[in-house]
Protein backbone atom coordinates (compact mmCIF):
# COMPACT_ATOMS: atom_id res chain seq x y z
CA UNK A 1 0.00 0.00 0.00
CA UNK A 2 2.77 2.33 -0.43
CA UNK A 3 2.38 2.33 -3.49
CA UNK A 4 0.37 5.44 -3.13
CA UNK A 5 3.13 7.35 -1.95
CA UNK A 6 5.48 6.22 -4.77
CA UNK A 7 2.79 6.94 -7.33
CA UNK A 8 2.73 10.15 -6.10
CA UNK A 9 6.52 10.99 -6.46
CA UNK A 10 6.34 9.59 -9.87
CA UNK A 11 3.64 12.15 -11.09
CA UNK A 12 5.28 15.14 -9.04
CA UNK A 13 8.42 14.01 -11.13
CA UNK A 14 6.96 13.62 -14.52
CA UNK A 15 5.16 16.76 -14.55
CA UNK A 16 7.95 18.67 -13.32
CA UNK A 17 10.59 17.34 -16.04
CA UNK A 18 7.36 17.79 -18.96
CA UNK A 19 6.87 21.36 -17.50
CA UNK A 20 10.73 21.85 -17.93
CA UNK A 21 9.69 20.41 -21.52
CA UNK A 22 6.75 22.65 -22.54
CA UNK A 23 4.83 19.70 -23.14
CA UNK A 24 1.09 20.40 -23.13
CA UNK A 25 0.53 16.28 -22.66
CA UNK A 26 2.56 13.73 -21.23
CA UNK A 27 2.37 10.01 -22.91
CA UNK A 28 4.38 7.53 -21.17
CA UNK A 29 6.34 7.05 -18.52
CA UNK A 30 9.08 4.35 -18.51
CA UNK A 31 9.47 2.86 -14.48
CA UNK A 32 12.77 0.76 -14.09
CA UNK A 33 12.01 -0.87 -11.10
CA UNK A 34 14.16 -3.86 -9.26
CA UNK A 35 12.59 -7.06 -7.83
CA UNK A 36 13.42 -5.63 -4.29
CA UNK A 37 12.06 -2.76 -4.46
CA UNK A 38 8.69 -4.18 -3.98
CA UNK A 39 6.55 -2.64 -6.07
CA UNK A 40 3.31 -3.87 -7.27
CA UNK A 41 2.76 -2.60 -10.36
CA UNK A 42 -0.80 -3.81 -10.74
CA UNK A 43 -1.30 -1.20 -7.63
CA UNK A 44 0.42 1.91 -8.90
CA UNK A 45 -1.42 1.95 -12.49
CA UNK A 46 -4.63 1.36 -9.54
CA UNK A 47 -3.23 4.63 -8.15
CA UNK A 48 -1.78 6.64 -11.30
CA UNK A 49 -5.53 6.24 -12.84
CA UNK A 50 -7.14 8.21 -9.80
CA UNK A 51 -4.22 10.85 -9.28
CA UNK A 52 -2.99 11.80 -12.91
CA UNK A 53 -6.65 13.08 -13.38
CA UNK A 54 -7.00 16.74 -14.45
CA UNK A 55 -3.25 16.99 -14.97
CA UNK A 56 -1.77 16.99 -18.25
CA UNK A 57 -0.63 13.42 -17.41
CA UNK A 58 -3.62 11.91 -17.69
CA UNK A 59 -4.03 8.81 -19.56
CA UNK A 60 0.10 8.58 -20.28
CA UNK A 61 0.95 4.96 -20.42
CA UNK A 62 2.61 3.25 -17.45
CA UNK A 63 5.45 1.11 -18.69
CA UNK A 64 7.36 -1.19 -16.24
CA UNK A 65 11.06 -2.49 -16.98
CA UNK A 66 11.10 -5.25 -13.83
CA UNK A 67 14.91 -5.78 -12.75
CA UNK A 68 15.25 -9.14 -11.37
CA UNK A 69 17.25 -9.58 -7.97
CA UNK A 70 20.64 -11.33 -9.04
CA UNK A 71 23.11 -12.54 -6.82
CA UNK A 72 26.76 -13.36 -7.43
CA UNK A 73 28.56 -16.34 -6.16
CA UNK A 74 31.83 -15.07 -4.20
CA UNK A 75 33.63 -18.68 -4.26
CA UNK A 76 33.12 -19.18 -8.05
CA UNK A 77 31.47 -16.19 -9.90
CA UNK A 78 28.80 -17.07 -11.17
CA UNK A 79 25.49 -14.81 -11.02
CA UNK A 80 22.20 -15.98 -10.63
CA UNK A 81 18.60 -14.81 -9.65
CA UNK A 82 16.89 -14.58 -6.12
CA UNK A 83 13.77 -16.76 -7.88
CA UNK A 84 13.50 -20.07 -6.35
CA UNK A 85 16.08 -19.53 -3.61
CA UNK A 86 15.20 -20.51 -0.48
CA UNK A 87 18.49 -20.28 1.21
CA UNK A 88 20.93 -18.17 -1.00
CA UNK A 89 23.26 -20.58 -1.53
CA UNK A 90 25.12 -20.93 -5.28
CA UNK A 91 23.15 -23.20 -7.36
CA UNK A 92 26.46 -23.82 -9.44
CA UNK A 93 28.95 -25.09 -6.74
CA UNK A 94 26.66 -24.70 -3.67
CA UNK A 95 28.88 -21.93 -1.52
CA UNK A 96 26.90 -19.92 0.52
CA UNK A 97 29.19 -16.91 0.55
CA UNK A 98 27.13 -14.80 -2.30
CA UNK A 99 25.95 -10.89 -2.23
CA UNK A 100 23.33 -9.34 -3.98
CA UNK A 101 24.12 -7.99 -7.32
CA UNK A 102 21.15 -5.98 -8.39
CA UNK A 103 17.28 -5.73 -7.60
CA UNK A 104 17.47 -1.96 -5.85
CA UNK A 105 16.16 0.01 -8.06
CA UNK A 106 13.46 2.38 -7.88
CA UNK A 107 13.55 4.85 -10.79
CA UNK A 108 11.73 6.64 -13.44
CA UNK A 109 14.05 6.32 -16.90
CA UNK A 110 12.32 8.74 -19.29
CA UNK A 111 8.97 10.07 -20.05
CA UNK A 112 7.34 10.74 -23.57
CA UNK A 113 5.84 14.33 -23.87
CA UNK A 114 3.81 15.88 -26.44
CA UNK A 115 4.73 19.74 -26.99
CA UNK A 116 2.52 21.98 -28.39
CA UNK A 117 4.43 22.77 -31.97
CA UNK A 118 4.67 19.07 -32.92
CA UNK A 119 0.89 18.30 -31.79
CA UNK A 120 -0.79 21.24 -34.55
CA UNK A 121 -2.29 19.84 -37.53
CA UNK B 1 4.55 13.26 -32.88
CA UNK B 2 6.16 12.87 -29.22
CA UNK B 3 9.02 13.22 -27.32
CA UNK B 4 11.12 11.30 -25.45
CA UNK B 5 13.22 12.66 -22.11
CA UNK B 6 15.34 10.91 -20.48
CA UNK B 7 15.45 11.29 -16.45
CA UNK B 8 16.98 8.80 -14.91
CA UNK B 9 15.68 9.72 -11.15
CA UNK B 10 14.81 7.55 -7.98
CA UNK B 11 11.41 7.94 -7.34
CA UNK B 12 11.52 8.55 -4.10
CA UNK B 13 14.75 11.21 -4.21
CA UNK B 14 12.02 14.17 -2.27
CA UNK B 15 12.00 11.58 0.92
CA UNK B 16 15.86 11.13 1.05
CA UNK B 17 16.57 15.26 0.15
CA UNK B 18 14.12 15.68 3.26
CA UNK B 19 15.50 12.47 5.38
CA UNK B 20 18.79 14.52 4.54
CA UNK B 21 17.70 17.65 6.17
CA UNK B 22 16.03 15.46 9.10
CA UNK B 23 19.71 13.99 9.55
CA UNK B 24 20.88 17.41 9.77
CA UNK B 25 18.74 18.57 12.68
CA UNK B 26 19.82 15.57 14.79
CA UNK B 27 23.37 15.82 14.26
CA UNK B 28 22.83 19.57 15.17
CA UNK B 29 21.64 18.60 18.45
CA UNK B 30 24.13 15.58 18.65
CA UNK B 31 21.82 12.77 19.49
CA UNK B 32 21.53 9.32 17.63
CA UNK B 33 18.37 8.91 16.12
CA UNK B 34 17.01 5.21 15.75
CA UNK B 35 14.01 3.88 13.05
CA UNK B 36 12.76 0.88 14.42
CA UNK B 37 10.90 -1.42 12.20
CA UNK B 38 9.14 -5.11 12.23
CA UNK B 39 6.09 -7.00 11.70
CA UNK B 40 3.42 -6.27 13.72
CA UNK B 41 3.71 -8.47 17.06
CA UNK B 42 7.76 -8.63 17.05
CA UNK B 43 7.96 -7.08 19.79
CA UNK B 44 9.08 -3.48 18.89
CA UNK B 45 7.55 -1.53 21.94
CA UNK B 46 8.66 -4.26 24.25
CA UNK B 47 11.93 -4.30 23.39
CA UNK B 48 12.00 -0.61 23.33
CA UNK B 49 10.77 -0.64 26.66
CA UNK B 50 13.46 -3.14 28.05
CA UNK B 51 16.10 -0.71 26.61
CA UNK B 52 14.60 2.51 27.79
CA UNK B 53 14.05 1.11 31.04
CA UNK B 54 18.64 -0.07 31.40
CA UNK B 55 19.35 3.64 29.66
CA UNK B 56 16.83 6.11 31.49
CA UNK B 57 19.55 6.43 34.06
CA UNK B 58 22.02 7.20 31.69
CA UNK B 59 20.80 8.99 28.75
CA UNK B 60 18.12 11.24 28.01
CA UNK B 61 15.49 9.53 25.16
CA UNK B 62 13.03 10.80 23.24
CA UNK B 63 10.51 8.18 21.57
CA UNK B 64 8.27 9.31 18.39
CA UNK B 65 6.15 6.40 17.56
CA UNK B 66 4.21 6.08 14.44
CA UNK B 67 1.03 4.09 14.18
CA UNK B 68 -1.98 3.65 12.07
CA UNK B 69 -4.73 5.30 14.60
CA UNK B 70 -4.11 4.25 18.18
CA UNK B 71 -1.57 5.54 20.97
CA UNK B 72 -1.86 2.53 22.60
CA UNK B 73 1.99 2.09 22.41
CA UNK B 74 2.81 5.60 23.01
CA UNK B 75 1.30 5.59 26.15
CA UNK B 76 3.03 2.19 27.09
CA UNK B 77 6.65 3.90 26.49
CA UNK B 78 5.28 7.08 28.39
CA UNK B 79 4.97 5.69 31.61
CA UNK B 80 8.79 5.90 32.11
CA UNK B 81 8.40 9.47 32.19
CA UNK B 82 10.13 9.93 28.60
CA UNK B 83 8.77 12.88 26.23
CA UNK B 84 6.88 11.18 23.46
CA UNK B 85 5.31 12.69 20.04
CA UNK B 86 2.20 10.38 18.52
CA UNK B 87 2.36 10.40 14.47
CA UNK B 88 -0.85 8.93 13.21
CA UNK B 89 -0.28 7.82 9.74
CA UNK B 90 -4.30 8.02 9.45
CA UNK B 91 -3.72 4.14 7.45
CA UNK B 92 -0.42 4.73 5.47
CA UNK B 93 1.76 1.67 6.14
CA UNK B 94 4.97 3.25 6.81
CA UNK B 95 6.36 6.73 8.15
CA UNK B 96 8.46 8.40 6.02
CA UNK B 97 10.61 11.73 6.32
CA UNK B 98 8.01 14.37 5.86
CA UNK B 99 5.92 12.74 9.03
CA UNK B 100 8.72 12.55 11.14
CA UNK B 101 9.99 16.18 10.30
CA UNK B 102 6.98 17.95 12.33
CA UNK B 103 7.31 15.45 14.92
CA UNK B 104 10.71 16.50 15.69
CA UNK B 105 8.74 20.12 16.16
CA UNK B 106 7.46 19.01 19.07
CA UNK B 107 11.14 17.72 20.77
CA UNK B 108 13.47 19.87 22.42
CA UNK B 109 16.06 17.83 20.10
CA UNK B 110 18.88 19.82 22.16
CA UNK B 111 17.54 18.19 25.47
CA UNK B 112 18.06 14.71 24.25
CA UNK B 113 20.84 11.90 23.26
CA UNK B 114 19.38 9.54 22.03
CA UNK B 115 15.87 9.72 19.93
CA UNK B 116 13.59 6.41 19.10
CA UNK B 117 11.49 6.09 16.11
CA UNK B 118 8.95 3.12 16.30
CA UNK B 119 8.03 2.78 12.85
CA UNK B 120 4.16 1.19 11.39
CA UNK B 121 4.69 -2.51 11.90
CA UNK B 122 4.79 -4.01 8.68
CA UNK B 123 7.71 -5.88 6.74
CA UNK B 124 7.55 -4.41 3.64
CA UNK B 125 6.80 -1.05 3.08
CA UNK B 126 8.90 1.09 5.99
CA UNK B 127 11.84 -0.57 3.98
CA UNK B 128 11.79 2.19 0.80
CA UNK B 129 11.44 5.37 3.21
CA UNK B 130 14.74 6.53 4.52
CA UNK B 131 13.65 9.03 7.73
CA UNK B 132 16.93 10.72 8.14
CA UNK B 133 17.72 8.50 11.74
CA UNK B 134 21.04 7.58 11.92
CA UNK B 135 20.42 3.62 12.45
CA UNK B 136 18.01 1.21 10.98
CA UNK B 137 17.01 -1.37 13.53
CA UNK B 138 15.09 -4.20 12.13
CA UNK B 139 12.99 -6.26 15.17
CA UNK B 140 13.10 -10.42 13.91
CA UNK B 141 11.39 -12.27 16.41
CA UNK B 142 11.24 -16.18 16.59
CA UNK B 143 7.75 -16.88 16.51
CA UNK B 144 8.42 -15.38 12.85
CA UNK B 145 9.89 -18.08 11.53
CA UNK B 146 13.61 -18.90 10.07
CA UNK B 147 12.63 -17.98 6.40
CA UNK B 148 12.05 -14.36 6.53
CA UNK B 149 15.39 -12.50 5.13
CA UNK B 150 14.37 -15.39 2.33
CA UNK B 151 10.80 -14.09 1.86
CA UNK B 152 11.33 -10.38 2.44
CA UNK B 153 14.70 -9.69 0.94
CA UNK B 154 14.13 -6.47 0.75
CA UNK B 155 13.18 -5.47 4.48
CA UNK B 156 16.46 -6.78 5.45
CA UNK B 157 18.69 -4.90 2.71
CA UNK B 158 18.66 -1.38 4.21
CA UNK B 159 19.14 -2.00 8.08
CA UNK B 160 22.14 -1.60 9.82
CA UNK B 161 21.24 -3.74 13.11
CA UNK B 162 19.42 -6.74 13.62
CA UNK B 163 17.56 -7.82 16.96
CA UNK B 164 16.78 -11.18 16.79
CA UNK B 165 13.81 -11.11 19.79
CA UNK B 166 11.85 -13.46 21.83
CA UNK B 167 15.02 -16.30 21.90
CA UNK B 168 13.40 -17.76 24.78
CA UNK B 169 10.98 -19.81 22.34
CA UNK B 170 13.84 -21.36 21.10
CA UNK B 171 13.59 -24.78 22.46
CA UNK B 172 9.60 -24.73 21.39
CA UNK B 173 9.92 -23.74 17.99
CA UNK B 174 11.79 -24.66 15.03
CA UNK B 175 14.16 -22.13 14.23
CA UNK B 176 17.50 -22.51 12.59
CA UNK B 177 19.64 -19.48 13.88
CA UNK B 178 22.30 -20.27 11.40
CA UNK B 179 19.92 -20.54 8.67
CA UNK B 180 18.39 -16.88 9.11
CA UNK B 181 21.54 -14.92 10.42
CA UNK B 182 23.07 -16.74 6.60
CA UNK B 183 20.23 -15.12 4.71
CA UNK B 184 20.68 -11.83 6.83
CA UNK B 185 24.38 -11.71 5.91
CA UNK B 186 24.22 -12.02 2.45
CA UNK B 187 21.43 -9.39 2.08
CA UNK B 188 23.70 -7.04 4.32
CA UNK B 189 27.34 -8.02 4.77
CA UNK B 190 28.27 -6.60 7.96
CA UNK B 191 25.76 -5.79 10.07
CA UNK B 192 25.42 -5.98 13.66
CA UNK B 193 23.09 -9.15 15.19
CA UNK B 194 21.86 -9.34 18.35
CA UNK B 195 19.69 -12.86 19.97
CA UNK B 196 17.57 -11.23 22.55
CA UNK B 197 14.12 -11.50 24.54
CA UNK B 198 13.16 -8.75 25.70
CA UNK B 199 10.57 -9.64 27.69
CA UNK B 200 13.13 -11.84 29.84
CA UNK B 201 16.20 -9.71 29.86
CA UNK B 202 18.34 -12.24 27.85
CA UNK B 203 21.03 -10.76 25.31
CA UNK B 204 19.77 -7.17 26.36
CA UNK B 205 23.30 -5.96 27.91
CA UNK B 206 25.07 -6.42 24.89
CA UNK B 207 22.39 -4.69 22.67
CA UNK B 208 22.16 -1.68 25.27
CA UNK B 209 26.31 -1.68 25.52
CA UNK B 210 26.55 -1.46 21.94
CA UNK B 211 23.92 1.32 21.64
CA UNK B 212 25.47 3.11 24.52
CA UNK B 213 28.72 3.24 22.19
CA UNK B 214 26.86 4.54 19.30
CA UNK B 215 25.14 7.41 21.20
CA UNK B 216 28.82 8.47 22.99
CA UNK B 217 30.00 8.61 19.65
CA UNK B 218 27.48 11.12 19.09
CA UNK B 219 28.54 13.94 21.74
CA UNK B 220 30.78 16.66 20.76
Amino acid sequence: MHELAVTQRVLEIALRHAQTADAIRITRIHLVVGQLATIVDDSVQFYWDLIAQDTIAQGAQLTFERRPATMRCLACGETFTLSGQSDFRCPHCGDPDVVVAGGDELQIDHIEIETAELAAP
Amino acid sequence: MTTRIPIVERILQANDDLADQVRQRLDAAHLLGLNVMASPGAGKTTLIQATVDRLRESLRIGYIDGDITTTLDAERVAAYGLPVVQINTGGDCHLDAAMLSPALDELTLTDLDLLIVENVGNLICPANFRLGTHLSVLVASVPEGDDKPFKYPGMFRGVDVILLNKIDLLPYIPFDVDRFLHGVRVLNPGLATFQVSALHGDGMDAWTAWLMDRVAAKRP
